[in-house]
C-alpha cells in the first residue's frame, strides 16, 4: 500500500464519453490544466508526458492500465522540481462511474514515500484543476486562473 | 449520494465526526479498525459516523484488495470556501476600500 495519497471525488453533470475526452485531449486540458497537455497515444505500456505551453516536460511516465471511459492508471514521475522528482515514481488513477445524471470522477494520486512532498504539492494543485474541469464541462467555461501557465510558482508542482 | 450542502453541514455539526476528519487529516487512508483505535467511540458509532461523512462526500471509501480504506475528500470544504468564505473576503476588501476612501476623502 502506498504511503502518501491524495484522493478527490467530484460529481460532474456530463457523460463518461465527454469526461474521458476532457481528461485526455489537449484541446480540453489546455483550458483547465494551466495550458498543459499530455503527449501520449493512450495504449497500455505507452510513454506518457505532461507538457507545459513552451513544450517543456513537467512530468513523465507510462500508461499502466487503460479502459476507455472507465479507468486510467498512469505511472507518474515529476521532472521539473528536483526536490519532488527525487521521490521517484507516483501513480495516478482516474475512475469514472455513472451516478444518476452525473459521472463520479475519483482521482487517486499516490506514492510509496511517507509524508511525500510531491503528494503535498499535487494536493494543492489538483483541486483547482479538477474544479475547473467540472466548470468547463458543466458551463462550457473553465476557471480563469487555470487557463494559462502561472508566472510564479502557484501551480502546486511548479517551482518558481 | 450527491454532495449536498445540507448533508455537509449536518455531518460537520457533530464533534465526533469532526474528530474522525481530523484523524484522517493526520493519516489519510485508514480502515475502520484503525480509525477505532484510541477513540472513545464504539465501532458501531464510528461506522454510523463514517456513513454520514460518506453521504456528505466528506469521506470517500476506496477498496484495496479486501480492505476498505477511508480518505478525506477535499471537495465539499473547497465548495464551502468558494461559496461563502470567498464572498466574506470580498466584503472585507470592499469595507477596507470604503474606509480608505473615507480616510483619504475628497475634502477639498
Amino acid at each position: 500500500m502506498a504511503n502518501s495519497q491524495f484522493v478527490y471525488v467530484t460529481y460532474i453533470r456530463t457523460t463518461p464519453g465527454k469526461l474521458w475526452k476532457a481528461l485526455l485531449k489537449p484541446e480540453f486540458t489546455r483550458q483547465y490544466w494551466v495550458d498543459c497537455w499530455q503527449d501520449c497515444d493512450w495504449k497500455a505500456g505507452s510513454k506518457w508526458q505532461l507538457k507545459k505551453p513552451d513544450g517543456g516536460v513537467t512530468d513523465s511516465g507510462e500508461v499502466v492500465e487503460i479502459e476507455p471511459e472507465r479507468r486510467l492508471v498512469l505511472k507518474w514521475r515529476h521532472e521539473f522540481n528536483p526536490e519532488l522528482s527525487k521521490e521517484g515514481e507516483s501513480r495516478l488513477t482516474y475512475t469514472l462511474e455513472t451516478v444518476g445524471d452525473s459521472v463520479k470522477l475519483t482521482v487517486l494520486h499516490e506514492i510509496d514515500v511517507p509524508d511525500s512532498k510531491l503528494i503535498k504539492a499535487v494536493s494543492n494543485g489538483w483541486p483547482h484543476i479538477l474544479a475547473s474541469l467540472k466548470s468547463l464541462l458543466e458551463t462550457g467555461e473553465s476557471l480563469a486562473e487555470t487557463r494559462s501557465w502561472p508566472r510564479e510558482g502557484c501551480a502546486g508542482t511548479q517551482k518558481a | 449520494m450527491k454532495a449536498d450542502m445540507d448533508m455537509v453541514f449536518k455531518a460537520l455539526a457533530d464533534p465526533g465526526r469532526r474528530l474522525l476528519l481530523d484523524r484522517l487529516r493526520a493519516d489519510n487512508g485508514q480502515t475502520l479498525s484503525e480509525l477505532c483505535e484510541h477513540l472513545d467511540m464504539t465501532r458501531q458509532a464510528v461506522t454510523k459516523h463514517l456513513k454520514l461523512l460518506e453521504k456528505a462526500s466528506l469521506v470517500v471509501a476506496i477498496w484495496r484488495g479486501r480492505e476498505k480504506l477511508h480518505y478525506l475528500n477535499p471537495v465539499p470544504i473547497h465548495q464551502i470556501a468558494d461559496r461563502w468564505i470567498g464572498k466574506f473576503e470580498q466584503g472585507r476588501l470592499r469595507a477596507l476600500a470604503e474606509l480608505k476612501k473615507q480616510l483619504e476623502g475628497d475634502h477639498g
